[in-house]
C-alpha cells in the first residue's frame, strides 16, 4: 500500500493535469451513435414485446370468441358428453377424453422407447454411428405431421386392423379389468391407432431432450462407478438417471405437450366420432384438435363456432400448463448444472 | 518519498491514474492504484495471474462498462478529464484509446473492411482517402506487403500472427493516442511474437503504449517502464531497467527471479 | 459372489439389448414411413402435377394451384416473420439477458415454440378472418408467420450467445456504438447459425396443415389473390387423402412426397450448416 502511494509521485500533480482545457471526451460529439443506439434498442425491445403480446392476444381473443359458449354452458361444458350442433348443445367431454387418452397412450409407448434410444445414443453406440443415428431420429421429428396422418390412415390402419388388433383382442382383451379396453371390432382407425401414431411422432422429441440431459452427467461421476466395477446399466440406473431426473421429466412433459396439441396425425386416424361408445380403445373417438380440424371451417357462426373456440381455449390452457412445467424443470436442471461447473 | 529521477520529470503523462479502486460486484480487484503512463513510452504491466493487470488495462478504455456489476472509483485522467466520470463519451474515449486483445479478433469481413470498420465510426473519408488510410495502417502494422494483393479476402483466413497484426492495424487506423495491448502475443508462436515486439518498438514513436504481459523477458525487451502488480496492488513502478536490475520491493524481486508466480 | 456377478451381467445384457431394440424400433418407423412415401409418391409423380389444376373427383389433374399457393403463403410468412424474430432475438441476447422483460419473453417464446399450431389458426381466425368476413391467403400467411417467429427468435438468441465476447469487445474498443457492434460484427459472425434457424422454420411451416384449415382454407381454382381463399398443398392433401376417390388419393401421395422431400432436404441442409457453426 505504502509503495503504491509513493509510485503516484512519479508524475506531475493532479492539479497540474487538470489545468489543461477540457477535451472532447466529455460532451455529445457522437450524438448520432447515441441516437442510433437508443433507436435500435427500442426497436428490438418492441419486437420482443410482440412475442408477449402474441400470447396475451391468443388468450384474450379466444376467450372473447368463446364467451357466448362459456356463458351458456358454464362448467357443464367440461362435464357434458353431448355434442349436438343442430340442437346447439355442446359439451367438451368426448374430445377432451380423446385428447387425454391418446396422449396418455402415446406417452406410455414413447417413454420406454425414447429412454432406450437415448441410452443407446449416449452409452452404447460406437462413436461413428452416433451422429448419423442422431440425425435419423431428428429427421423423424422433422417429418410434417400430415405425412404421419396419411400414412397412418392409408398404410398403418389397414395392417393394424388385419394383423395386430385381432391378436391384441385375443391376448390383452382376455385379461380381467383391462380387457375391456382391448375389445370390440378391429376397425384399424380409432383411439388406440391415434395413440400409436402420436407415440411415433413424439419419440424423437423426448429422445433428443433425454440424450441432451444424459450428456450433462459429469464423466468423472460415471467413471467412478465404472471404477468400482459397475456395469453400463448400473451406471445409467444409479448415476445418470438420478443425476438427470428433472431433465428427463421435463423432456417427457415436452413430448406430452406436443402430443396434446397435435392435429393432423390424430385427425386422420382417430375416426372422428363425437359419441363415446364404450371404454374400448379400439373404438373411434374424437380429440379437441380433430374436432376443430373437421368441423370449424363448416361450423355455423354463433354458438357452434363459439363452442369450438372454447375447445381450442381449453387445449391451449392445458398445453400451456404442461409446457410451462416442462420448461421450468429443464431450466432448473440447467441452473443446477451451471452452479456445479 | 522516493528520489525523483530527473529524466522522468521531463516526461509528459498521457494518462494519470489517481487512487483508483476497481470492484467486481463487491470484490475489490484493484486497490488504490496511483501511476502515470508517459507519452510516447511503452509501459509494461507484469504480475502473476489474477493480480489485476488486465483489469487495470480494461479500466483505461472503460471496457468494464459492458458488464453490469463492475465499477471503478477514483481518477483516471486523460487530457485533463476524468474518464471515469458518468458524462464521458465512451465512443470518443475509445477512438482515443485503442486496444488489442489476447487472442486475435478479426471481424467476419474482408481484410480491408476490418480496417475500415473502425475508421468509419469516427470519420467520413472518400474512397481514395480510405484506401490510403488502410494502406497506412497496414504498413504501420508491418502487414501491408503480405496482404496488399488480397485485401478483399476474409480476415479470418490469415495466420494467427497476421491476424494479430491485422488487429493492431485496425486499432492504429483510428489514429488513437494510446494503444492498450492485453497479452498480445500469448496465443502466438515465437516468430510471430518477435515480429509483434519489433512492431511495438516502431509504434512507440507515434503512440503511447500500455502492454500487459505474463512474459517477463518480453516486458524487459519492449518496455521503457514497468509496473509490477500483485493481488490488486501496484507493488512497484519505475524504469524497466531499474525494476529488473535493482527492484526495491522484495515481492518484485521474488517474482522476477522466479521464486513466485 | 459369483452368482451375484452373473445376475448383474444378465441384467446389464438385458437392458442393453432392450436399448438396442428401442433404437431399431425407432429406425423401423422412419424407414417404413419414408419407404411408403417414396414408393407411393414416386408412383404418382408426373409432369401434370405442376401444369394442371386440382381436379374435381373422378378425373385426372395436378397440384399446380396448390403448389403455387403454398409457395406464396410460405414466402410471405417468412418475409413478414424473419425481421421481427431476428430483432426480438437480438433483444434477448444482447440487451435482455438479465432483465425481467427478457426472462419473461424467453419463457413465453419457448412455450409458443411448442404450442399447438391449430390454436394459432384459431387465433388468426378470431382476430382477422372473423373481422374481414372471409377466408384468405393473407390470413394463412399470417398464421404461418406466427409459427415462424418463436423458432427464429430462439435460434437467433442461441447463435448470438455463441459469439465470443472478445469479438464484441474488439468492436467496442474501436469506439463503435452498440447497435453497430451488433449489426456489423455480432450478427454477421452468427450469420450461418441464424440462417440455419430460418431454414428450420421454413421446413416447419412448409408442412403445417392445421393453422391453414380455417385461415387460407383451400381453393379448387387458380388464385393468387391474397384476399381470397388460397389453395395450398397440406390442406389439399388432407382433403384428398380423406376422400374415397382413387385419383385424389394418388394426388395426395404425390403431394406428400413433394412436401416430405422438401422438408427433409431443408432439415439436412440446416444440419450441415449448423455443423459448420459447431466446428468453428
Amino acid at each position: 500500500m505504502n509503495q503504491s502511494t509513493e509510485a503516484g509521485t512519479f508524475g506531475p500533480s493532479v492539479a497540474e493535469a487538470a489545468g489543461t482545457p477540457p477535451s472532447a471526451l466529455i460532451g455529445r460529439s457522437h450524438a448520432r451513435g447515441r441516437f442510433g443506439d437508443a433507436l435500435f434498442f427500442n426497436l428490438t425491445r418492441a419486437f420482443a414485446v410482440v412475442t408477449l403480446v402474441l400470447l396475451v392476444g391468443i388468450v384474450a381473443s379466444l376467450t372473447w370468441s368463446a364467451w357466448p359458449s362459456i356463458t351458456t354452458f358454464g362448467f357443464g361444458f367440461l362435464t357434458s358428453s353431448e355434442w349436438n350442433p343442430p340442437a346447439e348443445q355442446f359439451g367438451a367431454l368426448v374430445p377432451m377424453y380423446g385428447t387425454l387418452v391418446t396422449s396418455l397412450i402415446a406417452l406410455v409407448i414413447a417413454l420406454p422407447i425414447s429412454f432406450g434410444i437415448a441410452l443407446f445414443l449416449t452409452e452404447l453406440s460406437p462413436a461413428w454411428l452416433r451422429r448419423p443415428l442422431g440425425i435419423a431420429i431428428e429427421l423423424l421429428a422433422g417429418i410434417p405431421s400430415i405425412v404421419y396422418g396419411i400414412w397412418g390412415l392409408l398404410v398403418f390402419a389397414p395392417i393394424f386392423a388385419e394383423h395386430v388388433q385381432p391378436w391384441i383382442g385375443k391376448t390383452l382383451g382376455q385379461l380381467p379389468v383391462v380387457g375391456g379396453l382391448f375389445s370390440g371390432p378391429a376397425l384399424g382407425i380409432g383411439i388406440l391407432a391415434a395413440g400409436i401414431i402420436l407415440a411415433i411422432m413424439i419419440i424423437p422429441f423426448i429422445t433428443s431432450v433425454m440424450r441432451d440431459v444424459f450428456e450433462t452427467t459429469p464423466p468423472l461421476l460415471k467413471e467412478s462407478v465404472y471404477g468400482l466395477g459397475g456395469t453400463t446399466w448400473e451406471v445409467v440406473w444409479n448415476v445418470v438417471l438420478p443425476h438427470t431426473r428433472v431433465g428427463v421429466i421435463g423432456g417427457v412433459m415436452l413430448g406430452l405437450g406436443r402430443a396434446l396439441g397435435e392435429t393432423m396425425a390424430v385427425t386422420f386416424v382417430i375416426g372422428n366420432a363425437s359419441l363415446l361408445s364404450g371404454v374400448s380403445l379400439f373404438m373411434p373417438g374424437n380429440s379437441i384438435t380433430s374436432a376443430l380440424a373437421n368441423e370449424f371451417a363448416e361450423a355455423t357462426p354463433g354458438l357452434y363456432t363459439s363452442a369450438l373456440v372454447e375447445l381450442g381455449l381449453i387445449l391451449f390452457v392445458i398445453t400451456f400448463v404442461v409446457l410451462s412445467l416442462s420448461k421450468l424443470l429443464l431450466t432448473s436442471l440447467q441452473r443446477s448444472e451451471g452452479a456445479r461447473s | 518519498m522516493m528520489p525523483v529521477d530527473q529524466s522522468i520529470q521531463n516526461l509528459t503523462p498521457e494518462i494519470s491514474i489517481r487512487d483508483l479502486n476497481f470492484y467486481y460486484g463487491k470484490t475489490l480487484a484493484l486497490k488504490n492504484i496511483n501511476l502515470d503512463i508517459f507519452k510516447g513510452k511503452v509501459t509494461a504491466f507484469i504480475g502473476p495471474s489474477g493480480c489485476g493487470k488486465s483489469t487495470l488495462l480494461r479500466t483505461i478504455n472503460r471496457m468494464y462498462d459492458l458488464y453490469p456489476g463492475q465499477r471503478a472509483e477514483g481518477e483516471l485522467l486523460i487530457e485533463g478529464s476524468n474518464i471515469l466520470d458518468k458524462g464521458v463519451d465512451t465512443i470518443a474515449l475509445r477512438a482515443k484509446v485503442g486496444m488489442v486483445f489476447q487472442k486475435p479478433t478479426p471481424f467476419p469481413m474482408s481484410i480491408y473492411e476490418n480496417i475500415a470498420f473502425g475508421v468509419r465510426m469516427h470519420e467520413r473519408l472518400s474512397r481514395s482517402r480510405m484506401d490510403d488510410r488502410v494502406e497506412w495502417a497496414l504498413t504501420k502494422a508491418a502487414l501491408w506487403d503480405e496482404v496488399k494483393d488480397k485485401l478483399n479476402q476474409a480476415g479470418t483466413g490469415l495466420s494467427g500472427g497476421q491476424q494479430q497484426r491485422l488487429c493492431i492495424a485496425r486499432g492504429v487506423a483510428v489514429k488513437p493516442s494510446v494503444l492498450l495491448l492485453d497479452e498480445p502475443t500469448s496465443a502466438l508462436d515465437p516468430i510471430s511474437t518477435m515480429r509483434i515486439e519489433e512492431l511495438i518498438h516502431e509504434l512507440k514513436s507515434e503512440f503511447t503504449i500500455a502492454i500487459v504481459t505474463h512474459n517477463m523477458q518480453q516486458a524487459a525487451r519492449v518496455s521503457d517502464f514497468t509496473a509490477y502488480m500483485y493481488l490488486g496492488e501496484l507493488v512497484e513502478f519505475g524504469k524497466t531497467d531499474d525494476v529488473f536490475i535493482k527492484p526495491k520491493d522484495k515481492r518484485t524481486e521474488d517474482y522476477i527471479t522466479g521464486r513466485m508466480g | 459372489m459369483n452368482h451375484l456377478r452373473i445376475r448383474r451381467k444378465a441384467v446389464n445384457f438385458l437392458a442393453l439389448s432392450l436399448s438396442l431394440a428401442a433404437m431399431a424400433f425407432g429406425l423401423f418407423w422412419l424407414a417404413w414411413i419414408l419407404w411408403m412415401v417414396i414408393d407411393l409418391g414416386v408412383g404418382a409423380l408426373s409432369m401434370s402435377l405442376f401444369t394442371e389444376m386440382t381436379p374435381p373427383p373422378g378425373s385426372a389433374g395436378g397440384l399446380k394451384n396448390a403448389i403455387a399457393g403454398s409457395l406464396i403463403m410460405v414466402g410471405l410468412a417468412m418475409a413478414m416473420a424473419t425481421p421481427v424474430a431476428i430483432l426480438a432475438g437480438i433483444y434477448l441476447a444482447e440487451y435482455g439477458q438479465r432483465t425481467l422483460l427478457g426472462k419473461v419473453t424467453r419463457f413465453i417464446n419457448d412455450i409458443l415454440l411448442s404450442a399447438p399450431s391449430i390454436v394459432i389458426g384459431l387465433f388468426v381466425y378470431a382476430v382477422y378472418v372473423a373481422n374481414v368476413g372471409k377466408f384468405s391467403g393473407m390470413s394463412g400467411a399470417i398464421a404461418l408467420a406466427l409459427l415462424v417467429i418463436p423458432v427464429v427468435v430462439r435460434t437467433t438468441e442461441d447463435m448470438l450467445a455463441l459469439v465470443p465476447n472478445t469479438l464484441r469487445e474488439a468492436a467496442y474498443a474501436l469506439g463503435a456504438p452498440k447497435w453497430k457492434v451488433i449489426m456489423l460484427v455480432t450478427l454477421r459472425s452468427a450469420k450461418t447459425g441464424v440462417v440455419t434457424g430460418i431454414l428450420l422454420a421454413l421446413a416447419r411451416i412448409s408442412g403445417e396443415t392445421a393453422p391453414l384449415l380455417f385461415t387460407a382454407l383451400s381453393n379448387q381454382f387458380w388464385s393468387v389473390d391474397l384476399s381470397e381463399p388460397m389453395a395450398n398443398l397440406p390442406v389439399t392433401i388432407f382433403k384428398f387423402a380423406m376422400s374415397p376417390f382413387q385419383d385424389w388419393q394418388q394426388l395426395a401421395w404425390a403431394g406428400v412426397f413433394l412436401i416430405t422431400l422438401g422438408v427433409l432436404l431443408l432439415n439436412i441442409v440446416a444440419r450441415v450448416m449448423f455443423r459448420k457453426v459447431e466446428q468453428r
